[in-house]
């Protein structure tokens, strides 16, 4: 039987990518947040799972507001990187699971969370920037992803309580499938940031730091809140904690591994946590 | 079509009535995710533009390159962002333009914020 083996929740800012290709890893500005990632990697080489489920959103590379869906799941052979519209650099296709894939989509659509299909997807700076920060250096990615998109471009947003849910239909599909194979979920984006408006630049530290806590133990904390109200917290960008909620939502009791919380980067509130079950 | 109400200070709800009336606008900068389409834009912005079929309020604040008047004409900032990108501005530039201060400012002030 599959397992989840543990759930890593990152900010994906677009600048990482520009720090990877400049090798600034080591410069101050830099070094406290990916110095934060060296026990993930520890974690990552004992652990060694197969296949990665990234819970992400698409910022206008896949989707367009001609078809928005609200929830998306990857069925495809492999995703590709592609330029976005600021030349930061493409990464290395990533393979697909479409067997697992078709097992979550399945298991899902079953549990009412009616999710938009795609056989071709490219994935952008939500989905290579976690995953370059897991497993940095190049070569061969070690994981196989089924990545799984929720919109947070175009209102209305899913809200926090139904990404919840939709986290926990994607744990008990995992957990149910027959093959052995151990899966990380990753959820990215946030923590508190804001890019539009007179607003732009808006971080709010005190609700980060209670979010993350909650996230370990009382992780419904969040699902109580309107869109609108998390965006007030968080940042019109900050939404993109419901991507880490949805990641939590398929674990259940968990306990923390290692986390960080750094600002700023770019305009924002960056954060990991990496939980793992706690039997 | 519903229309939601704007209850955060300096935020524009980016709804289905912006998103509607921003469709054209959105789709020219989703088209700069090809660097030939960047640089058609820069080649010839009045054809580039008249061929997406923008507004003249949209034009307009594409010629002046600002981003408040680009949100209010429709525009979404995570497609704003590869207009900018044309121009080697990044979200700290639009940050700082967009609340009237340097870039410097823009970033000593998220700095300030990290201690």
């Amino acid at each position: 039987m599959a397992d989840i083996i543990g759930c890593v929740t990152t900010s994906h800012v677009p600048a990482i990518a520009k720090a990877i290709a400049r090798g600034q890893q080591d410069e101050p500005y830099w070094k406290p947040w990916f110095d934060g990632f060296e026990p993930v990697h520890r974690w990552l080489a004992r652990a060694k799972p197969d296949v990665a489920v990234v819970v992400y959103n698409d910022h206008g590379l896949n989707f367009f507001l001609d078809t928005l869906p609200t929830f998306a799941v990857g069925a495809a052979p492999e995703y590709r990187s592609a330029d976005e519209g600021w030349n930061i650099p493409t990464v290395r296709p990533f393979p697909g699971d479409q067997p697992l894939s078709w097992h979550i989509i399945n298991s899902v659509v079953a549990a009412d969370f009616d999710v938009t299909m795609c056989q071709q997807m490219v994935v952008d700076h939500a989905v290579c920037n976690p995953m370059a920060l897991l497993w940095p250096g190049g070569g061969e990615w070690p994981v196989r992803i089924v990545p799984v998109e929720i919109n947070t471009v175009q209102f209305p947003f899913p809200s926090a309580a139904r990404c919840y849910e939709f986290g926990a239909a994607i744990g008990r599909a995992v957990a149910a499938y027959p093959e052995d194979l151990r899966v990380v979920v990753i959820g990215t984006g946030g923590l508190s940031h804001q890019l539009d408006g007179e607003r732009a630049g808006f971080i709010n530290k005190e609700f980060d730091r209670k979010f993350m806590a909650t996230l370990i133990e009382d992780p419904t904390w969040a699902a109580q809140f309107s869109t609108m109200e998390l965006m007030e917290q968080a940042g019109t960008q900050g939404i993109e904690l419901i991507l880490w909620l949805t990641a939590r939502a398929t674990l259940g009791a968990v306990r923390q591994v290692a986390a960080t919380y750094h600002v700023p980067i770019s305009n924002t509130a960056a954060g990991m946590m990496l939980l793992e079950p706690a039997a | 079509m519903t229309t939601t109400r704007q209850p955060i200070p300096g935020t524009t709800i980016f709804d289905g009535e912006q998103a509607q009336k921003g469709y054209a606008l959105n789709k020219m900068c989703m088209s700069f995710n090809d660097a030939a389409n960047r640089a058609e834009f820069t080649r010839d912005e009045d054809a580039y533009c008249a061929r997406y079929g923008l507004d003249a309020r949209q034009r307009e604040a594409i010629r002046h390159r600002n981003v408040l008047e680009l949100i209010a004409a429709g525009g979404n900032v995570y497609y704003l962002a590869k207009f900018a990108g044309i121009f080697g501005l990044d979200v700290q530039d639009i940050g700082a333009q967009q609340t009237g201060v340097t870039k410097a400012e823009f970033q000593a002030r998220l700095l300030a914020e990290g201690r």
